[in-house]
């Protein structure tokens, strides 16, 4: 089916359904219940799943099938950004061109950029990526935003302004972001019972890319094409005296996941046109490694369960405050309850990277395959198999991507 | 005239003469050892071979074209194929897999960007890595992970990688360095059994004289980066001057 194999497709058609669903799967507890908190199931915080999703895939497709770890992925997503923002000053609010002038420079800019930063490999490659994502937001924070040449507005961020051209824009069309007339911020209310259930266009918009790019991906991860990137990972010397160049496969896969990013820059435009450098950081080149890693570098699925749980806990868990904690642990004598929220406060709220850190780190210690590997074995113990030659990266996940 | 000619090859490293005036002609489809105490030169000579290494003088032609200043993918592409002392082979990949991407890289040149196509479906090269597979007696291993199998099967492997290009010359740096007498003599008979039924010519780096007794029609020692001597196996077993550089002039 669509030319992949059974297993593949399966794990499309999962992907499918949980995109599709997820406004009902996100929100498993009920509206007034005191564990509605945990609920994700809310347009903005999903959008982030599926944008962060298409990032993660993206990266996943330079850092687990060839093994360059960019450390300035970030950079791509903010060009995204800006290109998206800049489409809707100029022609109008319709997502269509911004989204595609997005994949376009940031398919240009990884090219300039990969051409001098792949001469290098290992550590070396990781801190070009890294100085030139520096160099990106620097040029973004300051240099590219003085009143005689502004293209980036500095650290106000980039918005569309009334005074703007748009000269395309047609009479009576919306006066936000919109996918021909679909306003990208409607939301659908569905009230069930207790539950509330939000259907939100432009999450619908994202989820959709996000298939066609897992879709890509998967068609990518069993092409040739693929089979040389693991190749080069695996052993790049065999590689060139098998009479390959390594360059131009490393240069495409670095290309193709930049256009990823811009892809993704462009979708947290259009669904909120407003762009700032921040997004450039390197704690955002940071993250999406992170994500990878956690989800399982190199598996299709990995990186979007990845950039999900990274989502969730910098949403969820951040909003845990002492409050809410003390009505938790209500039940137990004053001292005890005290002891307890001082316990675990350093854990949520504002130290929710604390959570995330521990996570990462026995993830990594004893999951290195990341989330797949931990469902992989799962599914080994109930299926009572021992550990197989299973090592192939054909990750039937079945728990949720929240 | 032979198919890889080496012309008056000097290479220094700071203070140490690697090579000096290196002459070397090797003739199309015959088996040529080159053998040498330690540091006599050979690694050196063959990554000089190989364009890895550039020799301060000197040319080094391959069928007539200079191999200098090229790069390995280059080179490889003239028809030399490379066999390293450790077998450097896809370990990630399963055997299949080892054995197609040499046939595409035959088949495709240096780069091809098919991303979309399914490797499944390619048909004719899966047909062809199966074929070299079953000739190394290797087909009942196909989907094995290639980081797991013993030296001498990734040893196998790696020479299986290169004969499915069809090389015209076959440079081999010391084979069976490292194995265990059985996996030995296996990859002396498989290489036996190459040179019997291609037109190959084969270029072989080895200390064991057991290895090279068994394959070599032409021997060429080293000593300090010079050529000693070469000859026929016959008579460079008796050598006084071989005698002398491997054991000492005492012997």
């Amino acid at each position: 089916m669509l030319g992949l194999h059974k297993k593949d497709f399966n794990l499309l058609l999962i992907v499918v359904v949980l995109a599709m669903l997820a406004p009902f799967i996100l929100n498993p507890f009920p509206e007034n219940s005191g564990l509605a908190q945990f609920n994700a199931g809310y347009p903005d915080l999903m959008q982030k799943f599926v944008i962060f999703g298409i990032f993660a895939i993206g990266f996943n497709i330079l850092f687990g099938l060839t093994g360059y770890l960019s450390f300035g992925h970030a950079a791509f997503l903010g060009i995204g950004s800006y290109s998206c923002v800049w489409m809707f000053k100029l022609l109008g609010y319709s997502v269509v061109p911004g989204i595609l002038l997005s994949i376009v420079t940031s398919g240009i800019f990884a090219w300039l950029i990969g051409i001098i930063s792949l001469r290098r490999s290992g550590i070396y490659f990781s801190i070009l990526t890294l100085a030139f994502a520096q160099m990106s937001f620097a040029l973004c924070y300051s240099v590219l935003s003085n009143p005689k040449f502004n293209l980036t507005n500095g650290e106000t961020g980039l918005q569309v302004y009334n005074n703007d051209p748009q000269y395309f824009r047609g009479e009576g069309s919306p006066n936000v972001p919109h996918f021909f007339g679909m306003e990208m911020n409607a939301t659908h209310k569905m009230e069930l019972g207790g539950w509330l259930f939000q259907f939100n266009t432009g999450y619908y918009l994202c989820a959709v890319i996000m298939v066609l790019a897992f879709y890509l991906s998967i068609r990518i991860f069993r092409s040739p094409f693929g089979m040389m990137l693991r190749a080069i990972k695996s052993n790049n010397t065999r590689m060139n005296y098998t009479g390959l160049n390594a360059r131009p496969y490393t240069l495409a896969a670095f290309v193709i996941s930049g256009m990823y990013a811009g892809l993704a820059g462009g979708l947290l435009s259009a669904v909120d046109p407003l762009a700032g450098a921040e997004r450039m950081q390197w704690t955002a080149s940071g993250e999406v490694v992170l994500m990878t890693i956690l989800g399982g570098a190199g598996t299709l699925i990995g990186p979007v369960l990845g950039s999900g749980l990274i989502k969730y806990f910098e949403n969820i868990f951040s909003k845990i405050n002492d409050n809410v904690l003390h009505s938790w642990f209500s039940f137990m004598p004053d001292g005890i309850e005290d002891l307890m929220v001082t316990l675990i406060h350093p854990f949520v709220g504002k130290g929710w990277h604390l959570t995330l850190g521990v996570l990462f780190m026995l993830i990594v210690i004893f999951l290195p395959g990341g989330l797949v590997e931990g469902g992989q074995r799962i599914k080994r113990l109930i299926s009572g198999k021992k550990a197989a030659d299973e090592t192939e990266d054909e990750a039937t996940q079945s728990t949720p991507a929240e | 005239m032979g198919i890889l000619e080496v012309k008056n090859v000097n290479k220094r490293f700071g203070g140490l003469q690697a090579l000096g005036d290196v002459n070397l002609s090797v003739e199309e489809n015959s088996v040529h050892a080159i053998i040498g105490p330690n540091g006599a030169g050979k690694s050196t000579l063959l990554n000089v071979l190989i364009g890895k290494l550039i020799p301060d003088t000197g040319s080094v032609s391959f069928d007539g074209q200079s191999v200098l200043g090229r790069k390995p993918y280059e080179i490889c592409q003239m028809g030399i194929s490379r066999v390293f002392q450790t077998p450097e082979i896809f370990g990630e990949l399963s055997v299949l897999e080892n054995m197609m991407i040499p046939i595409f890289a035959k088949r495709d040149g240096a780069f091809r960007m098919h991303a979309v196509e399914n490797s499944s479906n390619e048909k004719a090269i899966i047909e062809q890595a199966e074929h070299v597979l079953e000739s190394l007696n290797m087909a009942d291993k196909r989907h094995f992970n290639s980081a797991s199998m013993s030296r001498g099967d990734k040893r196998r492997l790696e020479i299986g990688m290169c004969l499915s290009q069809n090389p015209r010359l076959l440079l081999l740096d010391e084979p069976t360095a490292g194995m265990a007498r059985a996996d030995t003599n296996n990859t002396i008979d498989l290489l036996k059994q190459i040179k019997d039924e291609r037109d190959i010519t084969i270029a072989i780096i080895e200390h064991d004289m057991h290895v090279v007794f068994s394959l070599a029609e032409r021997i060429t020692v080293l000593a300090q980066g010079t050529p000693l001597v070469e000859d026929t196996p016959d008579n460079i077993k008796g050598h006084p001057k071989v005698r002398e550089a491997y054991l000492g002039e005492s012997a």
